[in-house]
């Protein structure tokens, strides 16, 4: 096999993982804090993707600042989700929280389907034309930038998480809600927070995405599945889990791509998907559920 | 005792009606209560496993897809008559679910890890499918019509308004059975609490294979109607997410666990997709239905967490006894 | 041969060594109080002697067999059953299916386990609400269908974790009832207590566990005249200092 074309693979696969990672990170940090799995993530990057395409269309928005938008769009739909939904049924059994998820992300991805059409779409960007040559192999401007914020992104949230007291008391509260509680903290603001975080990591995620491969509403669902994939391969709850997950998942694809059919990749990571949930389903750095 | 004598005469009431129905139904209106049979069906299917065990399964199209390829690649290479294909390809889903069982409930996968399982089983035998020309591939498999009723099809649409009537009627005396013998006692105990099963004697990880073993068998059998119906198999359409999620949204809304939960369900929630295509059939708002059903959704775990027949039955009684 | 046999047995939960060499027998018929401090791994003994969690060493023999690698519905089967100390009812259920779930141990039929349920249920004095949902029950109603219950499997040993906590006088009253009319039936039991008026008239032997390990085992009387034990747990004016709600083992 052609070493150059296995050096792009891994190339192309790290810098893609940026993204991968920040998806996963949002996920997590949402199960980390509050215990319950975002099954509308996907749907919540979706939106991210389209909002990055109208600010790009309309407004002629690069996607690479265009990201900051959405993501404090969707923080805020992540606050209010919260608040009007999913706290509700913060202590309900693990099932009805899912069910209600799937019933949010059926939602979105619906009415995103009712006001941008079925037909995929992609931002325009001017970034995506320029190409980085490094010797043999070759760098997407877009994939690049779209690593660069998301590493900066979740640097960004593992500082917030350390230093800040907000950060701080989210912690805390990961660790012991009741604790929490009993020293005063304002949990369900913690809760609302973490979701909103999530929210719009993921919808970061999306914007950035959004040049670099075409999307329709129906991604949805895969890119939840494709989150949950990830984060349970890199560890429930852990942040420099899912950062790893990301790259690593992102890379097994990239390369698995080389060796077999483009649609067979994602048989790779499930694969690996099922294997880890037999074997340790709270990831490879991750706490138990 | 007459109080158990008025929902059986209900019962048969409703039976009777629903067999003259067809006479006097325009064919389109035909088509409605197809879908609602046929997708109450596969609602009761899942409802052995995810209603009364109480084992969320979001991948319940696997067992709807490998069904559908079995029976249809038996018909088309080897002319085997889909009514017994029906059964191959029911035994096929049975053995997958009792892979799948047979791993997640070993390693104790419970909650979201194992919807996670499941989802991931259905994902990786949709992948398969989609990367294999002997099963058609990513264009999948198109059944040529031929109306011959050997071949589980029909010319008049009347036939398949029975033939899917046939299988509710059938799932759902399956499910009364349980209901009502050793099997469904230990199902609702594990769901209700599994330690405290296993303390009472119950051996919950053989009975929760048996749930979706038998889930699973049911839904294969459906897939052979799908594929006899549609006419048409594609690894996306048959194996994919979508589709595993139509298939439980029913039974949650109408009342999982219950036995005519998965009918109320279908009920309500078929003829809205049908009547979001008739209304709304220009090409952008195909998704308004589903955005209802979400909303129902969202709105059954919130305020009717057990779902809608349990909900309607309480305030019934509540009606007729005059006392809460 | 020992009826129950619990052999030198020792558990170890990552840095907690739970339970260090405990041993202890109970006879056919016999009831034998189990008491001890919070944390002292009496409830930690429970789920290993009914399988919940395998023992690092050391083994339980249960008339004569061993229960090394049997599931917990095994060693129902096998004629030990047990309650949990924070009760677990099938909540959706009503009083009798909670029962009938267990009496399916044995029966062959549904209606036959249906029969039997209630027959339970009389025993303990819930057949007026068998008809209710668990979920809407008190608590003292809750403990006696937790009892009731692990009896409909037909038990020859029946472990009871802290079955009278949390309720007052009157309703303790009538579950030590219970148990006498559970053990002339020829029933053993052991139960962890904390009620001591409860503990010491119901049990022939008293075995005291501290730290995981046996501090003491013997008759009542002399269990309450043992000064290790007056100081690890009972207190000098012990009396009626052990009624009342205390929090778990």
């Amino acid at each position: 096999m052609d070493t150059t074309l296995i050096a792009q693979g891994l190339l192309s696969g790290v810098l893609f993982g940026g993204v991968y990672s920040l998806m996963a990170v949002g996920l997590t940090l949402i199960f980390g804090v509050m215990r319950i799995v975002n099954f509308a993530h996907g749907d919540m990057m979706v939106w991210g993707m389209y909002l990055a395409w109208l600010l790009a269309t309309r407004l002629g928005l690069e996607p690479t600042v265009g990201f900051a938008l959405a993501a404090a769009a969707l923080f805020v739909l992540g606050v209010v989700v919260q608040r009007g939904l999913v706290d509700r049924v913060q202590d309900a059994p693990h099932e009805m929280q899912i069910l209600l998820l799937l019933g949010v992300g059926l939602v979105l991805e619906n009415v995103a389907l009712v006001a941008f059409g079925p037909d995929p779409q992609r931002a325009p960007s001017g970034l995506s034309r320029i190409t980085l040559w490094l010797g043999p192999v070759f760098i997407d401007m877009a994939r690049l930038v779209a690593f660069t914020v998301a590493l900066a992104l979740t640097g960004g949230l593992w500082l917030f998480l350390r230093r800040t007291d907000l950060g701080r008391t989210m912690r805390a509260t990961a660790d012991n809600p009741y604790g929490a509680l009993v020293v005063g903290t304002d949990v369900r603001r913690v809760y609302a927070t973490a979701f909103g975080i999530g929210a719009a990591c993921v919808g970061a995620a999306g914007a950035l995405v959004s040049p670099i491969l075409p999307f329709s509403p129906s991604a949805g669902l895969p890119a939840s599945v494709a989150s949950f994939n990830i984060v349970i391969i890199g560890g429930m709850g852990s942040l420099p889990g899912a950062f790893a997950g990301g790259l690593i998942v992102s890379v097994a694809e990239s390369l698995g791509a080389l060796f077999l059919a483009p649609s067979m990749k994602e048989l790779v990571s499930f694969g690996l998907l099922i294997v880890i949930l037999l074997l340790r389903p709270a990831g490879l750095f991750g706490r138990r559920a | 005792m007459s109080a158990s004598r008025g929902p059986l005469l209900l019962g048969a009431a409703t039976i009777l009606t629903l067999l003259v129905l067809p006479a006097v139904l325009s064919s389109y209106a035909v088509t409605v209560f197809i879908f609602i049979f046929f997708y109450g069906y596969l609602g009761q299917a899942w409802n052995v496993l995810g209603g009364y065990a109480g084992q969320l399964s979001a991948g319940h199209a696997a067992f709807v897809g490998v069904g559908g390829y079995a029976t249809t690649l038996l018909s088309m290479h080897w002319g085997l008559s889909p009514w017994i294909g029906m059964l191959v390809g029911g035994v096929l889903a049975a053995a997958l679910g009792a892979v799948i069982g047979g791993l997640g409930f070993r390693f104790g996968l419970r909650g979201f890890y194992f919807v996670l399982l499941t989802v991931a089983f259905a994902e990786v035998c949709r992948i398969i499918t989609l990367n294999t020309e002997a099963m058609g591939g990513a264009l999948g498999l198109y059944i040529t019509f031929t109306g011959n009723p050997w071949q589980l099809q029909f010319q008049d649409n009347r036939a398949y308004y029975y033939v899917a009537l046939g299988l509710m009627l059938l799932a759902t005396g399956v499910v009364a059975l349980v209901e009502r013998s050793r099997l469904g006692a230990y199902l609702v105990a594990i769901r209700e609490d599994e330690d405290a099963a296993e303390a009472l004697g119950v051996d919950t990880f053989r009975y929760k294979l048996c749930a979706i073993v038998l889930s699973a068998f049911l839904t294969g059998l459906g897939g052979a109607f799908y594929a006899n119906y549609l006419f048409s198999l594609q690894p996306n359409a048959v194996f994919g997410i979508p589709l595993s999620v139509d298939i439980i949204i029913r039974p949650v809304i109408g009342g999982a666990g219950t036995l005519l939960g998965p009918l109320l369900g279908s009920l309500i929630l078929s003829p809205l997709a049908e009547i979001a295509r008739i209304y709304f059939s220009r090409p952008g708002w195909t998704g308004l239905h589903l955005v209802v059903y979400g909303v129902l959704l969202i709105g059954t775990v919130l305020f009717v967490p057990q779902g809608a027949y349990p909900h309607l039955r309480r305030a019934w009684t509540r009606r007729r006894s005059g006392t809460a | 041969m020992a009826f129950l046999e619990v052999s030198n047995i020792r558990k170890r939960f990552g840095g907690l060594q739970a339970v260090a060499g405990v041993s202890l027998e109970v006879a056919a018929g016999e009831i034998v109080g189990l008491i001890g401090p919070n944390g002292a791994g009496k409830t930690t003994l429970f789920h290993l002697i009914s399988g919940f969690v395998a023992p690092d060493q050391g083994e339980v023999r249960f008339e004569g067999a061993s229960t090394r690698g049997l599931k917990p519905h095994e060693i129902c089967r096998r004629g030990l059953a047990r309650t949990f100390q924070i009760v677990k009812p099938f909540q959706g259920l009503t009083v009798l299916e909670n029962v009938r779930v267990g009496a399916l141990a044995r029966t062959a039929t549904f209606g036959a386990a249906t029969r039997k349920a209630r027959e339970v249920l009389a025993l303990v004095g819930l057949e007026d609400r068998a008809d209710r949902t668990a979920r809407g029950l008190t608590l003292a109603d809750r403990k006696r269908l937790e009892l009731a219950r692990a009896l409909a499997t037909e038990p020859r040993l029946l472990l009871l974790d802290e079955v009278m906590a949390g309720l007052t006088p009157t309703e303790t009253e009538r579950i030590i009832e219970i148990c006498r009319a559970i053990n002339a039936r020829g029933i053993a039991i052991l139960l962890i207590e904390h009620v001591m008026r409860a503990v010491m008239s119901l049990s022939r032997r008293v075995v005291v566990l501290s730290q995981g390990q046996v501090l003491a085992a013997g008759s009542p009387d002399a269990i309450a005249r043992d000064p290790q034990v007056v100081e690890a747990y009972l207190g000098e004016a012990y009396g009626d200092a052990g009624e009342g709600e205390r929090a778990g083992a």
